[in-house]
């Protein structure tokens, strides 16, 4: 944790240049998936086709994260934390950059689902969107105070969506079962449930670089949600 | 301060206080310096870590108002005890400056004074073989092979410490000491030094100061932090500058101190 800043202050508005990237990043890949489980549950096509197109700002700033860490490497040979924060904001940067896909990865299956009716996964659907909301708001939020404990507290959270997921995937199991009709659309909602446990499992890799890179010390092995029905889920 | 024990120990210093007058400037320092890796001695200015480096040949013993106090040994002889010839030390112990500092004789005579005095060559013959042998180590023996009698001091300023450096290992030290042997060079001939420090490691226990932060990650294989005359924090050079365990050391390493 920084008590003082540096004597070249050039080098204090290139971190913070740095961060406020990671967090307009974290922003847009948050609102990202609210936007994209909304537009899911509203069955609307418009909006969903809005978060595809947005995901292009998010890739931007990344390469421009990358450049600004390439510089400041560079340029300002940062050490000790320093060095860890700019490389994490590197990593960081990469894995928003990847939970912006799996946002618009769901925005893309609401067209072929607004075809199909309303299932009882949907309210599921929601409550998880919501949670994994939560916990990219929350992370980043972390980094912001580069605050390790609150990172610790996000990283404690994602068995809480493994449960969902794994609830989601037993109510869906069934309905597949009683009407070999939902199977499409099903499928779908199963892969949706797949990409919200994904930005879970990513936003707890981001808690860990939090961490690491405020602490020096690696945060422990995560206890994964039980998951019967994928014995090597990840 | 944890202290790092090693097989290849080849000097010791242990709560060593050096005053200038009535002035500390070195206040209970203990570290071990081995064989096998260059050690870095960084900080601020005024620190101590140059006066801590001249206790270790007694190169302090030139001041008048200093005084030295602890125990610091070389091969576990205490270096301070009476019975220590000073100019034999040296010449076990040896020591690169700052400013490059050539004899203002031939490159040749320059490298050949201390085995000469130290009576380390028998013959003309044996003398050029030491003469080739030193500057051979020290990289500059290309170089100057064709111009041995030319006077030192018109060597380039990174060939004429290159020079000192094959100076020092004439004599055939088991110590050498370097404050900041490349603050007047510039980055290529400061990279020839860094290269040449490297392929000393080893064969020579090396110490070196400097201010230089880059430089200390890139020579060193283990770091010491001299804050205020005390060694704050001494480790792996790849921890220091990762993941220092002290603020000071983490404020003064991302230029955040004072």
């Amino acid at each position: 944790m920084a008590t003082t800043g540096h004597t070249v202050k050039a080098f204090d508005e290139d971190l913070g240049e740095l961060r406020a990237f990671v967090s307009e990043m974290g922003g847009r890949a948050e609102a990202a998936i609210n936007e994209a489980v909304a537009a899911l549950i509203q069955r609307n096509v418009d909006a969903a086709s809005k978060v595809v197109a947005n995901d292009k700002r998010i890739d931007e700033i990344e390469a421009e994260v990358e450049r600004l860490v390439i510089r400041l490497i560079a340029l300002r040979a940062p050490m000790a934390d320093d060095l860890r924060e700019v490389l994490a904001a590197l990593k960081i940067a990469g894995v928003i950059e990847r939970i912006g896909d799996y946002a618009k990865n769901i925005a893309k299956r609401v067209p072929v689902l607004a075809e199909e009716g309303r299932s009882e996964a949907g309210t599921l659907l929601a409550a998880m969107g919501k949670a994994v909301e939560a916990m990219v708001h929350d992370v980043l939020d972390a980094f912001a105070a580069r605050d390790p404990q609150a990172a610790a507290e996000v990283w404690a959270r994602d068995k809480t969506i493994d449960d969902f997921y794994n609830s989601l995937f037993r109510t869906l199991l069934t309905h597949m079962m009683e009407n070999p009709h939902s199977i499409t659309a099903a499928t779908h909602l199963l892969f949706i449930g797949k990409n919200l446990e994904r930005i879970g499992d990513h936003a707890t890799n981001i808690a860990e670089m939090i961490y690491y890179a405020s602490t020096g010390q690696q945060l422990g092995e995560r206890t994964r949600g039980a998951d019967a029905f994928a014995p090597d889920a990840n | 301060m944890t202290q790092q024990t090693s097989n290849a120990l080849k000097m010791t210093a242990r709560g060593v206080n050096v005053f200038y007058g009535d002035k500390q400037a070195i206040q209970d320092v203990s570290i071990d310096v081995d064989m096998d890796n260059v050690t870095a001695f960084i900080g601020p200015s005024g620190c101590g870590k140059s006066t801590f480096l001249r206790t270790l040949n007694r190169m302090n013993d030139t001041v008048a108002s200093a005084r030295v106090e602890g125990q610091i040994t070389l091969d576990g002889e205490d270096i301070y005890s009476s019975g220590m010839d000073v100019v034999q030390l040296r010449a076990r112990v040896g020591m690169v400056f700052q400013k490059p500092n050539p004899f203002p004789k031939s490159i040749y005579e320059n490298v050949a004074y201390g085995p000469r005095i130290h009576g380390l060559a028998a013959s003309k013959a044996d003398m050029d073989q030491v003469v080739e042998k030193s500057l051979r180590r020290a990289g500059l023996w290309e170089e100057v092979k064709d111009r041995l009698t030319e006077s030192g001091t018109a060597l380039s300023g990174g060939q004429q410490q290159r020079l000192c450096i094959a100076r020092a290992i004439a004599v055939d030290p088991e110590v050498i000491l370097m404050d900041e042997p490349c603050s007047a060079l510039d980055p290529i001939a400061t990279a020839k030094i860094e290269e040449l420090i490297h392929e000393l490691r080893g064969r020579y226990a090396i110490v070196i100061v400097t201010h230089n932060m880059q430089q200390a990650a890139r020579v060193s294989q283990k770091t010491a932090f001299f804050h205020l005359g005390t060694l704050i924090e001494y480790g792996e050079t790849s921890e220091i500058f990762t993941n220092p365990r002290e603020t000071r050391t983490k404020d003064y390493i991302t230029g955040r101190y004072g």
